[in-house]
């Protein structure tokens, strides 16, 4: 049971000065690394597929609405597809070649249900669209550095692939005073920051400095966790003598979460319910600062990443630099095929990847790993009973009561879930990783909370009926009270009318009578 | 079917704990064993049997599935537990009826393996010392299997099957007993520990108790190791001894000729074996570190109070059954902050900005 095993180390070493700016977290756990498996080789550049399958939606928000035909000629870098609405990106074509398809394609996500994709079949020449980068990006004002990230569709690469403009603007309007990378990389297995970081930090170095200028932050710190020594010291060497804080962190998991980079490098929260920029704080992924680079004084949209290929059934794990829309199996044929059957396949890490259904599944913005895992590395048992050990108690890095949690969802009540902080749940799984019972709580939480967002959407439903209905009831009323007034008014004129008639009648014969 | 994240897991369970748990009581129990001889590893089969034979009776009469909660490992340890809390010279029935009432009546009736609302093995041992308080409290001089006196082996089964007791046993007071007995006499507290009372020899274990209580500093290395191994923290088991030794030092301060010290409370008793492998019971103590430090702080002055002024000598099994009791209410009251909310839980005001 390690949990929480190097609180004590780092609180240690802050008393004794050595790390005396950092902070620390409640709770945490150490799974097994497992990282030596790819950190090593150098990235290489996947060998271009014929085709790629390229999803129209890749970050959070609508999806892209795609701008080519089938049959169109596409050069790499291309618009294939704008982005709609104001939290969306672009898509752009990955390599040089002709739309072949434009239809539906199983997504990255476990249920494999098809999405919309662009396929492309590579004319083999990787051919970049001319491009017109500025000659000095550092000159460029902060609304046309956020624009230029915009139109070239980069999105949070640490996984949630939310796109990065917006969040530059809305950080710009919040004031900013400290802008973190997050080079933490908790998750087991995924070396692809350690190697982006090692091999490419000049230029994550100039996109940090880009990111900087778009939103006016003064402090830049980049928190790496201390099991990554080389890529320490290369963002160390980048950043000397400029304004980048390469700051070491101790490696505990989920210290790339960004509530728990947060505090601590700041020793600041941020509020229940609110944002980092609440606070004066802006993450982003290392990963997104070198997408940022390469669009900034390149012109290249983001249209490939770095993807750790690992698990212990690939025969020769490492980072690839892989065009989005490469197939999954791409990848694992590049790092020389599976030496056994995968127990599981995952997409991103073991701590909060999701699961694959097969290998034919695109890679994409948001991708950060592909693993091949045995069935010794999940290990997978059947749930017993909840024994209250708390180790999930002392596990939680929000300082939430996991087991109390989980008794309301097994009680029907996920209401109920909700006064012990289901909603502040990050989904970070250090409960289930810890349970000796096995217990999957946080599918429980994330569950519970499915379930009452769509309780919340069929309570906004219904009352949106009912308003509708009772908005028609009353239209009813009305017309009907309309018409009867109105009959009213008819039958009174009518009746008017008979009388002024009968009186000019009267009149009439009474004149007769008098002319009588 | 599609698993669910994490994909990875601690390589923890339950068996695992309870075997943990078993094997720091393991270097205690093996010295009771030395110290009390055969009668004493009888009584310690007896309970282990019989608490399996009973869960797996009881299983199958709710039919549910008997392998599983058996392998765990839990119904053993509550054996266990409850067998190094008895007389080491007890008759076999009363194992037998603390084991069947422990596993049945205190943890399968409330649903199983982590319903139960109070200790099993205290609330067997409570049972027992109501309803048979001559057995409970006849307790044996230490006589070690390596001794000439001590009995044999056919002599144990003889002592523990059939209630014959050998004339060189010789029946003794506890500490906590002969004190309470010869205050409540009217002696002075100096008279009565004298000769009776060297803290050095029990805290090795030369004393008349059950196994669990005997040996202070075996018991202390088995705690440590389970703080060490994660298992438990150091939460209960330190603001117990801290919830007695502290009232019993101010008692003593008052008046020496009245009330023994901390030390004497410390190391007497079940005290050591009720803060570090009883309390600690994860189902039925407190979850949160703060509610962990009051649950141990009361159950170490219960403690206290009952063996200084209550109708009992000792006191551990009672005061952590009334703590258990008060465990869902302290769970309500003691939770940990949580992230970006202060205590009350509502939202942080953002620091530094209006």
């Amino acid at each position: 049971m390690n949990t929480a095993g190097s609180n004590w180390f780092t609180r240690l070493t802050a008393t004794l000065g050595m790390n005396s700016h950092l902070h620390t977290f409640p709770g945490g756990v150490h799974p097994e690394g497992r990282k030596d498996l790819s950190a090593e080789p150098p990235i290489r550049l996947l060998p271009l597929p014929e085709r790629l399958f390229v999803p129209l939606q890749q970050h959070i928000g609508a999806p892209a609405k795609h701008l080519v035909q089938v049959g169109e000629a596409v050069k790499k870098g291309q618009l294939l597809a704008g982005s709609q609405g104001a939290i969306s990106a672009p898509v752009h074509a990955p390599t040089s070649g002709r739309v072949i398809a434009i239809g539906d394609f199983p997504a990255p996500h476990p249920s494999g249900l098809p999405v919309a994709a662009v396929t492309i079949e590579a004319d083999g020449a990787d051919a970049w669209l001319d491009v017109d980068p500025p000659s000095d990006p550092f000159s460029l004002s902060p609304e046309e550095i956020a624009a230029r990230v915009g139109a070239a569709g980069i999105v949070g690469l640490g996984g949630a692939a939310f796109p990065a403009a917006v969040k530059l603007n809305l950080s710009r309007k919040s004031e900013i005073s400290t802008l973190i990378m997050n080079g933490g990389e908790c998750e087991p297995y995924l070396t692809c920051d350690d190697r982006l970081m090692r091999e490419r930090a000049r230029e994550i170095v100039e996109g940090i400095r880009l990111i900087a200028l778009a939103t006016g932050a003064r402090t830049l710190l980049v928190g790496i966790e201390d099991n990554k020594p080389e890529a320490i010291a290369a963002m160390s060497a980048a950043a000397q003598g400029g304004p980048v804080q390469v700051t070491p962190v101790p490696a505990l998991y989920p210290m790339g979460s960004e509530k728990q980079m947060i505090q601590v490098l700041t020793g600041q929260e941020v509020p229940a319910g609110g944002r980092a920029a609440d606070i004066g704080v802006l993450v982003h992924n290392v990963g997104t600062a070198y997408a940022v680079q390469q669009a900034l004084c390149h012109g290249r949209p983001l249209v490939s990443r770095i993807v750790t290929v690992s698990g212990g059934a690939v025969i020769a794990p490492g980072n690839l630099e892989v065009p989005v829309g490469a197939l999954a199996a791409d990848l694992i044929r590049a790092c020389g095929g599976l030496r056994e059957d995968p127990a599981r396949l995952v997409l991103g890490g073991p701590m909060m990847g999701m699961q694959m259904s097969g290998l034919e599944i695109p890679i994409v913005k948001g991708s950060s790993g592909v693993l091949a895992l045995t069935a010794r590395e999940v290990e997978s048992t059947r749930p017993g009973p909840c024994i209250r050990c708390s180790t999930c108690v002392r596990a939680c890095p929000m300082g939430l009561l996991p087991l109390e949690m989980a008794a309301r969802i097994r009680a029907g009540d996920p209401a109920g879930a909700v006064d012990w902080g289901l909603k502040d749940c990050i989904a970070c799984g250090s409960c289930s990783y810890v349970c000796p019972s096995h217990i999957p709580l946080v599918h429980w939480f994330n569950h519970a909370k499915g379930d009452l967002a769509a309780r919340e959407r069929q309570k906004l439903r219904n009352e949106a009926t009912k308003r509708l209905a009772e908005e028609r009831s009353a239209r009813m009323e009305r017309i009907a009270r309309e018409r009867e007034e109105a009959a009213r008014q008819r039958a009174a004129k009518k009746a008017a009318a008979e009388a002024a008639k009968k009186a000019a009648a009267e009149a009439a014969s009474s004149q007769q009578e008098v002319t009588a | 079917m599609i698993a669910h994240s994490p994909h990875a897991h601690a390589r923890t369970s339950v068996g695992q704990v309870m075997a943990t748990v078993m094997l720091a009581l393991t270097p205690a129990t093996l010295f009771g064993f030395w110290l009390y001889g055969w009668p004493a590893i009888n009584l310690w089969v007896v309970s282990l049997t019989v608490a399996a034979l009973a869960e797996a009776a009881t299983l199958r009469l709710m039919g549910r599935p008997v392998g599983g909660a058996l392998m765990d490992g839990s119904g053993l340890l509550t054996a266990w537990l409850l067998a190094v809390s008895l007389p080491p010279w007890a008759p076999w029935w009363l194992a037998a009826a603390g084991s069947v009432f422990a596993v049945v009546a205190a943890k399968q009736v409330f649903g199983g393996l982590g319903q139960n609302l109070f200790n099993p093995a205290m609330a067997a041992r409570v049972m027992l010392l109501i309803s048979f308080p001559l057995e409970m409290t006849r307790w044996i001089a230490p006589l070690p299997l390596t001794a000439a006196a001590a009995p044999g082996f056919l002599d144990g089964l003889a002592i523990t099957f059939l209630g014959v007791v050998p004339a060189d046993g010789v029946t003794s007071a506890t500490l906590l007993g002969h004190v309470k007995t010869d205050l409540d006499r009217g002696f002075g507290l100096e008279q009565v520990l004298a000769g009776f009372y060297q803290p050095a020899a029990m805290a090795w274990g030369q004393r008349p108790g059950s196994l669990g209580e005997t040996s202070f500093l075996l018991l202390l290395a088995g705690g440590a190791a389970l703080i060490w191994r994660r298992i438990i923290t150091w939460h209960i088991p330190l603001a117990m001894l801290a919830g007695a030794a502290l009232p019993a030092l101010l008692a003593h301060q008052l008046s020496p000729g009245q009330y023994p010290g901390a030390t004497y409370h410390l190391l007497s008793g079940g005290l050591i074996l009720g803060a570090f492998f009883i309390a600690t019971d994860p189902v039925s103590s407190p979850n949160s570190a703060g509610g962990q430090l009051l649950f141990g702080f009361a159950c170490g002055l219960l403690t206290w109070l009952i063996r200084t002024w209550g109708g009992y000598p000792e006191g551990v099994a009672f005061a952590v059954m009334l703590m258990n009791a008060a465990t869902p209410v302290i769970d309500r009251y003691f939770r940990p902050r949580i992230y970006g909310r202060d205590r009350k839980g509502a939202p942080l005001a953002p620091e530094g900005r209006p």
